[in-house]
């Protein structure tokens, strides 16, 4: 049986039955959700060795294989970290049964959705893929039906409708540039197929599709000037929400920038999509870091790291070439590991300390030692801290920026500093500080997917597998 | 393509893009509502005069979309959410209706200048369109962002996406039409439940911090 379609049907298939199971059974579900998960996980690994014949609608290739496998196994971790979260959340009422049928079938929704992105040879499947999972986690942001979860879901949606919209006005666009050359019809919308002649498309046509694409799934991915939405939809949603958000949907936007970045490489005329993303990728990094010191939310704090660490990495993929384009893939892994290991741990904070507020969160590695120094070591692992795998990727996108382009390694190093400094004072008030009469609630959760997932940062920050090198170089030389 | 069907195709697309500036012009929200079915309408005319030049079966259904779903069942529905929630009758703006209208035609402006010169190659109906679809957007966005009201907002995006359908449309043979309007019609489908439930909940709110407010006062 062909892998690729046990990791597009299984999602669907759970989706469709977790939506028939009743509230009251939501243990039964949520075990559900986590075998689903790890059955997704366990056929996205397959695809390393069997690799479907590729076809107009859906093509594997190294770049997106290695991101499919990242998506499918940090989704079956986050549906670990939901079980005891969501578990916990209806013992203190404060999510009724019901909704969590809808919550369960939208998880498997959105995997389904980001897999299908990931997947896509063609680009309006893509494309509908990249709103799906806007849709299905705009729904689950507003899953607490406060009104602050409702107004971040309604910002959610308009925002990220005017991005979708543009991207697909990018996308019309560039059909019309495929349309002459390649006749029409599904061909002409099948990505391995217009690589292979775009080299012959109008370059006028490919600039402006670029940038309104550019435009449109930057959005998504939260970049300045077009992240407002983002901070907003991670602290009112649940946290196994801002886990995937951040870790996953977050990448699977970028990846569509980025296949649209190696077909306008291909055509000679073309403008060079670099000089763009660096603007971008830089600006997202400074204002994030800046914005970094005053927040006052645990969550929302996160939330502008996830901006400053998809600024970095959409400059690393605009300086281009094989070093920053090691150093950005390799970033990619680091962050979503990381920071879904970040909001996981965050969720159990929450919940023992009964509020997101990072007043209230204090002296942790007093109360909770457990938790508390796990979260010392992940929120260290997100600053850069050697010899933690964040640090690496980084290391290597200042090294390859001081190589190519001297001047652009100061802001860059600046706003790396500066998010440093921010991450380590609060953390300091978070972990240590003194401990608050409220909020000694024994933890109950396990926190297994925390360690699962610090543990491979902390590899990586050591050693990288030979054969991951080398399949990261392949990768980083298509990508061009 | 002979001159009669290009003078169509061009005619409706303009008549899509001046009911945009209508929607600018309204003060009142009916209006809104009534100028964007009639918006709506003309685009199911575009799109199925379309779907008879391209010889594309499949437009068909996206004009059958865009007539069934946003020209009727959107309308009548955000008219009875407008009596039922009582919401303000009148529309709010940002910026006065005549400076709209001037940033409007200079979007207008922007976009043909963006976008002729561009496809020069691409066939004659095409670059109209296309030129035309971009205004459609960019007056959508105008419209979101000059309009305070969630309601007119929504009217906006929806006015966007029809100038998307428009440029899909009248690319010769794009694939995926079909799929991408029904996508976009479900995210507005939800995106009009969420207009519902906002104000829903806005009314009940008071009542609900109320009971939270007593429930802990009790328990310390």
């Amino acid at each position: 049986m062909n892998p690729l379609a046990v990791v597009l049907c299984t999602p669907v298939a759970a989706a469709v039955s977790l939506g028939f199971i009743p509230g009251r059974y939501h243990r039964i579900a949520a075990r559900l959700n986590v075998l689903a998960s790890f059955v997704t996980l366990a056929s996205g690994l397959t695809l390393f060795e069997v690799r479907p014949e590729p076809n107009l609608y859906f093509f594997i290739d190294d770049f997106n294989v290695y991101l499919v496998v990242l998506t499918a196994f940090v989704g079956f971790t986050t549906s670990l970290f939901s079980a005891s979260y969501i578990g916990h959340e209806v013992e203190i009422g404060r999510l009724d049964a019901p909704r969590l049928r809808f919550y369960h079938g939208m998880y498997q929704a959105f995997m389904f959705s980001m897999l299908l992105a990931l997947t896509a040879n063609n680009l309006g499947i893509m494309w509908v893929a990249v709103e799906g999972a806007t849709l299905a986690t705009a729904l689950m942001v507003s899953l607490y039906r406060t009104r602050e979860a409702i107004e971040a879901a309604w910002k959610y949606f308009i925002l990220c409708g005017v991005g979708i919209a543009l991207a697909l006005f990018g996308t019309i666009l560039m059909y019309l540039a495929a349309q002459p050359v390649m006749g029409g019809g599904a061909p002409a919308m099948a990505w391995l197929l217009i690589l292979a002649q775009v080299a012959h498309f109008d370059p006028a046509i490919l600039n402006l599709a670029f940038v309104f694409l550019l435009a449109g799934y930057g959005t998504k991915v939260g970049l300045a000037p077009f992240h407002a939405w983002l901070p907003d939809a991670h602290a009112e949603g649940p946290t196994p929400i801002s886990a995937v958000l951040s870790g996953l949907l977050l990448n699977v936007a970028l990846y569509a920038v980025l296949r649209f970045k190696i077909l306008l490489a291909h055509n000679a005329g073309a403008i060079a999509p670099g000089p763009l993303m660096i603007g971008m990728g830089l600006s997202s990094l400074l204002l994030a870091t800046f914005m970094l010191y005053r927040r006052r939310d645990i969550k929302r704090m996160f939330a502008y790291s996830s901006i400053e660490h998809m600024g970095i990495i959409t400059f690393a993929f605009g300086m281009g070439g094989p070093l920053a384009n090691f150093a950005g893939l390799l970033h990619m892994t680091m962050h979503s590991l990381t920071k879904s290991a970040i909001f996981f741990s965050v969720g159990h904070i929450a919940q023992v300390k009964g509020s997101q507020k990072l007043a209230d969160i204090r002296g942790l590695t007093i109360s909770h030692p457990t938790l508390g120094w796990t979260f010392v070591v992940a929120v260290l692992a997100i600053a850069g801290l050697p010899p933690l795998g964040i640090f690496m990727s980084e290391f290597l996108v200042v090294t390859s920026t001081m190589a190519r382009q001297p001047v652009l390694a100061i802001p860059l190093v600046l706003g790396l500093l500066v998010g440093f400094g921010a991450l380590i004072l609060r953390l300091q008030g978070t972990a240590f500080g003194e401990v608050p009469a409220r909020g000694h609630a024994p933890i109950k959760a396990s926190l297994l997917p925390v360690w699962a997932h610090l543990a491979l940062v902390a590899t990586a920050g050591l050693y990288i597998p030979p054969q991951l090198v080398a399949w990261f170089r392949a990768v980083a030389t298509l990508l061009g | 393509m002979g001159h009669l069907e290009f003078d169509i195709a061009h005619l409706l697309g303009t008549m899509v893009l001046v009911l945009s500036f209508g929607l600018l012009f309204q003060r009142r929200i009916f209006g809104v509502l009534r100028t964007f079915a009639l918006q709506a309408s003309l685009l199911a005319a575009a799109a199925a005069w379309q779907a008879y030049v391209q010889d594309a079966p499949h437009l068909y259904i996206t004009a059958a979309i865009a007539l069934v779903f946003k020209a009727i069942v959107i309308p009548v529905a955000l008219h009875r959410i407008v009596i039922r929630l009582q919401i303000h009758r009148s529309v709010e703006t940002v910026l006065g209706v005549g400076l709209t209208m001037i940033i409007g035609v200079g979007l207008v402006t922007l976009s043909i200048l963006l976008v002729l010169p561009v496809t020069y190659e691409s066939g004659a109906i095409t670059r109209e369109n296309l030129a035309l679809a971009l205004s459609v957007v960019l007056l959508g966005l105008l419209m979101m962002i000059t309009r305070r009201n969630a309601v007119t907002q929504v009217v906006g995006f929806m006015s966007l996406e029809n100038g998307l359908i428009l440029a899909a449309v009248g690319v010769r043979g794009m694939p995926f039409v079909v799929e991408m309007s029904v996508a976009f019609s479900v995210m507005v489908a939800f995106i009009i439940f969420g207009v519902f439930f906002f104000h829903i909940r806005e009314r009940f709110d008071t009542l609900d911090l109320h009971y939270l407010e007593t429930f802990r006062g009790e328990r310390e």
